[in-house]
């Protein structure tokens, strides 16, 4: 289990092999990858900046992790998610779970993310042509994660 | 008993602090939350979608304390 809160940029793709490397057991790596996007809400958006709780943050992604781990049979899991400023067009988060079959890498990798919408403390304000402005929650992103719930 | 206090995101700008330390007789983070919102300009506080944490995990209002507690108030997050 990988828990990563880092300012510099990764790439998508290397830690997507990196989930199978040296573990031929893997035969499922399901990954999600969330981008900055250009526009928000009927605005453009030149860019964000993704505030955050140190020490709170990496406890919140861990206890996640951990209760994905619990839930479903995996040989791998990682979180990683971006800090400070962003630009559209860059890779903010990264999910990855593997196991041996698929089905639990698709129901881990969705969890987390669910879970992270609505419990990791972070929060993004975007930089658009109106000044710059704190993005609200969403309400679906509540509904998300109450489907997980047992 | 003292606890210290954090805020973070469009709270800590809005309060115009991130950080203050409050001493006195609290049960609960709710007991913090009503003084601290109490004070002038501090409406945020009062949000119906205020989120908060004590010692670094979420946790909801009527969660108790304990003397040195960190807590910390602010809106619903919105990460990913």
């Amino acid at each position: 289990m990988a828990i990563r809160v880092q300012a510099d940029p990764f790439d998508p793709g290397a830690e997507v092999s990196a989930m199978h490397a040296a573990n031929v057991g893997v035969g499922a790596v399901v990954s999600f990858v969330g981008y900055v996007r250009d526009f928000n809400d009927g605005l453009d958006v030149s860019g964000m900046f993704l505030e955050h709780y140190p020490g709170m943050t990496e406890k919140a992604l861990g206890k996640i992790a951990v209760e994905a781990q619990q839930r479903w049979p995996l040989l791998k899991l990682e979180v990683l998610h971006r800090i400070g400023a962003l630009e559209p067009g860059e890779p903010i988060v990264f999910v990855a779970a593997a196991s041996a079959h698929r089905q639990a890498a698709f129901d881990a990798c969705a969890f987390v993310m669910d879970y992270l919408k609505t419990r990791a403390p972070f929060w993004k304000k975007e930089n658009t042509a109106d000044g710059p402005r704190w993005v609200e929650g969403r309400d679906s992103d509540h509904a998300a994660a109450d489907r997980w719930k047992q | 008993m003292k606890i210290n206090v954090k805020f973070f995101a469009r709270y800590r700008e809005a309060l115009g602090e991130d950080a203050l330390s409050v001493e006195g007789k609290f049960s609960t983070v709710d007991d913090v939350r009503a003084l601290l919102a109490a004070r002038p300009g501090s409406d945020v506080l009062n949000e119906q979608n205020l989120m908060c944490a004590r010692n670094e995990e979420l946790c909801q209002l009527d969660e108790p304390l304990a003397d040195g507690d960190e807590v910390a108030f602010f809106p619903t997050v919105t990460g990913g």
